[in-house]
């Protein structure tokens, strides 16, 4: 096979802090690379479609479709999961808003929806009700009706302002 | 027993309070387990090659091309795995009259929809499989269609199934009184047409399963992202030609059923019967094309309804003609019936009237099949109702709260039976409708509404009230022929720590099953929720039941768990008394500890009384039973069903020029009976809500007159956003069934059942004056512009 038409490419990034080399097919999309390969199963596959962000994840500070980026395309990249979000404490207070709200009922949506609110919170200013909602409407739930989300990433909105203040 | 969960100074009392998920933590670190992140050895992964045409005979089937794909192992087609899996024919056999053709896991001779699975590729790898389907090869001849609803049954129309004789599935008339007599004497008669559109459940998990097959062990083991595990081990053992009890099913993390996952699904079977004949393990993962074309749809009905009013506002009677088309075969095992006959059996259910008609027919046509999803009928049957009172209130110039409250069953008329023949032991509909009242501030809107149209801002109010079928007994299946349980089970174990297991036979689909459970153990035993562990949602591990389906959970296996809960209190404490040569009435059991009932004073932790009966059993009276684990089960028996109540109303602004909906806010009271954990409910009546506004105003799976699907993608079938989505303000009256202890219904589908008839009234109060109105879900842009006359053709 060329060097043109490779139906695999090495690649070598950081996930979750960790080095990682690999060698992926090019078709491969990274959420199925982090889910199959390195056993990262916290971000899911749903529509395939980049429409309904559960397979969200963190590439170079931006959240982004996994479904949508290939594998090859994360090569040089720094990339952030729901599990290394976990282990580093970096979106605790989320994680522990969602559960005291319930703002998650089967989980599935969820890693995506945390790396998508963190992605918000990580911006200038304190969101409101209306601005979350519209921020966090890239990820679908079809369990909780969206209410407790909101009410649980606006409660830690106000809390890390309130931490911010001199 | 007494039990006193309205004092909430009393011990223990963990019932009617918010105590977190024990599940919810692990989820939100993304360490759930769905059957997609199972990983076992030799695992291989199966794709299927599905019919492109809505009816086409299959006449040949090439699949070289497809073994020589790198990573493909085997190809099976339908006539393949016949010969190891027996058809299954989803008729109830109380459903009198109703009749469907034998299907198979995948289509031999004929498909009959687009999706139906025709050949099945097994690789090393999802992608390899999926390569292997393009290289599949069927000739098809394609037969003419049946896809319209309203001419199934015409003498031109072809008849898809020949041996059923015509495409009638199942008719029913359910009548009560003199129908006829109560529209003559009316003083005004108000008649509509109604249509809820096909829609889907769209899990965002989509359908599941993995099915290992061991030789050396005679087992069978399916991982499924299921709703009803025992039912499957029956399915799969049936037409596996298995005994029961060398199936087992483990359901772990499932992410999203709604009714999705209660079905049985010929791909799933012939995932089971492939890994059966290979010997090994074999996964399928449905992707977002086949969860549209193969998850069941429902709610495709089409109805003519009237309502007879007394000139004062009385409601005379409901006439209503309902159909549905199912798709190309009824859905085994509940049937694709149900929500018809629910229909016919729901219609002017909060109302006290005489005479009632209500027909449903149901017929088939090459689609998908259609069955049971949340809320299952009660979305039509409330907005039917609900729509035509508010019809018959502004001809009567009523207004629609004064009409409801003068024709609700009053709140003491019970036990009663509806003209439907439906039996209910005890509703609230007017505390009901009095706690919405104040809740939304009625009055204040109605004003606010007023200024805004001076402003010429179209605002509307919709009321819907409704009541919703929980708690089912073996009157829905079981006594239709159908394995399905409506008795649940409950193990309660102490360990020698202290510490209690539960095991139960319904399941986790993220609605708080497990948390509700430990709140009861917790409170019957009397430990700490944190001190109980839950296992729900393994055939081989826990008692056998019905699973997740009907709201049956809390009412159900709640009330299975507190009795067997009070079991195990009573034989730790007959342990205690020996130990401590007490008087056994005199002592209780309060966080961990066996205590003095009347001081409170501690006795003795539960781990010392593990210890002791675990580890030092010699220094017990020999006949001192020790019993540390107790079962019991739950069925119940007096009414068919637990009916529960509850009123929505919506607040909706309606652009006229672009016919967009703004909805501004949700009102919802609902009467569960006994609330077991407060946010667990609201929760769940929020996200039913939400659900029946994505029905109301989005969610429409589209079909061209070949039966191709045209939106199988979620970029094409809308579902609610959180920007579009409004708060939800609730209000809770608690009428508990007295036929259990526990006085538990059901709350997981209150919600779906009546917001779409809350917005479809909101909608039309606003449109009123402008003389339009809506009755065809989901109302679009396009449509409220059309009932404006804004576009005509």
């Amino acid at each position: 096979m060329t060097e043109m038409f490779r139906d695999k490419v090495d690649i070598n990034l950081t996930v979750n802090g960790e080095a990682v080399e690999a060698q992926v097919p090019v078709g491969q999309h990274a959420v199925d690379f982090l889910r199959h390969e390195l056993g990262l199963t916290g971000a899911h596959a749903s529509c395939e479609h980049g429409v309904c962000g559960a397979c969200t994840i963190r590439v170079d500070g931006d959240a982004v479709r996994g479904c949508l980026v290939l594998a090859a395309q994360l090569d040089g990249s720094e990339v952030w999961t729901v599990e290394g979000l976990s282990e580093t404490d970096a979106i605790r207070d989320l994680q522990v808003a969602f559960v005291a709200r319930n703002a998650l009922q089967c989980g599935f949506c969820t890693p995506g929806m945390l790396v998508s609110a963190q992605e918000l919170l990580s911006q200038e200013g304190v969101p409101d009700r209306a601005m979350i909602r519209e921020h966090m409407s890239g990820n679908y739930c079809r369990c909780t009706g969206y209410e407790a989300i909101v009410d649980a990433v606006e409660s830690v909105a106000q809390q890390r302002a309130g931490k911010a203040k001199p | 027993m007494t039990l006193q969960f309205g004092n909430s100074d009393r011990p223990n009392s963990y019932i009617g309070k918010t105590v977190p998920r024990p599940n919810a933590q692990r989820l939100v670190e993304g360490r759930g387990s769905y059957v997609d992140d199972i990983v076992v050895p030799r695992m291989v992964h199966v794709a299927f090659v599905r019919s492109p045409f809505a009816h086409a005979k299959i006449a040949n089937i090439q699949t070289d091309n497809a073994l020589a794909v790198k990573g493909v192992l085997r190809v099976f087609t339908g006539a393949d795995l016949a010969k190891v899996c027996t058809p299954w024919v989803a008729v109830l056999e109380h459903l009198k009259g109703m009749k469907s053709p034998p299907e198979h896991p995948m289509a031999i001779d004929r498909a009959c929809w687009v999706g139906e699975p025709v050949v099945a590729v097994i690789a090393t790898s999802r992608r390899a499989a999926e390569d292997g389907v393009e290289q599949v090869s069927v000739d098809y001849d394609q037969l003419p269609v049946v896809t319209d609803m309203m001419s199934a049954l015409d003498k031109v129309t072809p008849v898809l199934h020949a041996e059923l004789g015509d495409n009638l599935a199942f008719q029913r008339v359910n009548e009560k009184g003199d129908i006829a007599g109560a529209f003559a004497k009316a003083h005004k008669v108000v008649e509509a047409q109604f249509s809820t559109a096909r829609h889907t459940g769209v899990t965002l998990e989509p359908r599941s399963i993995l099915v290992d097959w061991s030789t050396a062990e005679n087992q069978m083991t399916a991982y499924h992202a299921t709703q009803a595990p025992h039912m499957m081990q029956s399915v799969l053992a049936k037409h596996l030609d298995l005994p029961e009890s060398r199936v087992r099913v483990i359901c772990g993390d499932v992410g999203g059923s709604y009714g999705i996952k209660v079905h049985v699904y010929p791909d799933e079977v012939a995932t089971a019967a492939i890994a059966k004949i290979m010997g090994r393990p074999v996964k399928f993962i449905a992707d977002r094309l086949e969860s549209f074309t193969t998850d069941i749809h429902a709610r495709d009905h089409k109805i003519t309804a009237k309502i007879a009013v007394s000139a004062d506002g009385k409601i005379l009677g409901f006439d209503v003609d309902d159909w549905t088309a199912i798709g190309a075969y009824s859905v085994y095992p509940r049937t694709s019936a149900i929500e018809g006959n629910q229909v016919v059996n729901l219609c002017g259910g909060p109302y006290d009237f005489a005479d009632y008609r209500a027909k449903t027919t149901v017929v088939f046509q090459n689609k998908t099949p259609t069955s049971q999803y949340r809320a299952v009928g009660h979305p039509i049957a409330v907005a039917i109702t609900e729509g035509l009172v508010d019809m018959a209130a502004a001809a009567l110039d009523m207004d629609p709260v004064a009409i409801r409250r003068l024709n609700m069953y009053a709140d003491d008329a019970y036990p009663v039976t509806s003209p439907a023949n439906m039996r209910f032991e005890g509703l609230s509909h007017h505390q009901s409708m009095d706690k919405l009242v104040a809740l939304m501030d009625y009055d204040a809107l109605r004003a606010d509404q007023a200024a805004a149209r001076a402003k010429g801002v179209h605002r509307g109010i919709g009321i819907a009230t409704f009541i919703e079928l929980t708690n089912p007994s073996p009157f829905m299946y079981g006594i239709g022929g159908a394995r399905i349980s409506a008795q649940d089970g409950c193990t309660v174990r102490m360990d020698p720590d202290g510490s209690i297991v539960a095991m139960s036979g319904v399941t986790e689909q993220g609605q708080g099953t497990e948390a509700m459970l430990s709140q009861i153990v917790a409170e019957s035993v009397g430990v700490l929720p944190a001190k109980v562990r839950i296992v729900t949602g393994d055939t081989q591990v826990t008692p056998y039941g019905g699973g997740t389906w009907a709201s049956r959970g809390a009412g159900i296996g709640g009330e299975a768990a507190l009795q067997a809960g009070r079991a195990l209190r009573d034989s730790i404490l007959e342990v205690a008394a020996a130990m401590l040569q007490a008087d056994r009435g005199k002592l209780d059991i309060r966080d961990g500890a066996v205590v003095d009932n009347d001081t409170g004073k501690t006795r003795m932790p539960l781990e010392e009384l593990g210890r002791v009966v675990y580890f030092r059993g010699d220094t017990l009276p020999k006949d001192l039973p020790r019993e540390l684990v107790q079962t019991r089960h739950y069925i119940t028996s007096e009414y068919p069903f637990a009916f529960t109540n509850g009123v929505q109303a919506s607040y909706v602004e309606v652009d006229t020029d672009t016919g967009m909906v703004k909805l501004l806010k949700h009102w919802c009271v609902e009467d569960c009976g006994r609330i077991i954990n407060p946010q667990l409910v609201d929760e769940q009546i929020r996200g039913g809500i939400v659900q029946g506004l994505g029905g109301a105003l989005f969610e429409e799976i589209h079909y061209d007159d070949d039966g191709q699907l045209l939106n199988g993608s979620m970029a094409d079938y809308l579902v609610p956003m959180a920007a579009e989505m409004p708060d939800m303000i609730l209000g809770h009256v608690e009428t508990p069934t007295k036929e259990s202890t526990l006085g538990a219904k059901g709350a997981g589908e209150a919600g779906t059942a009546g917001a779409p008839a809350a917005v479809m009234n909101a909608i039309n109060d606003a449109l009123r004056p402008l003389g339009g109105q809506v009755t065809e879900m989901p109302f679009t842009p396009e449509r409220i512009l059309r009932a404006l006359g804004t576009i005509e053709d």
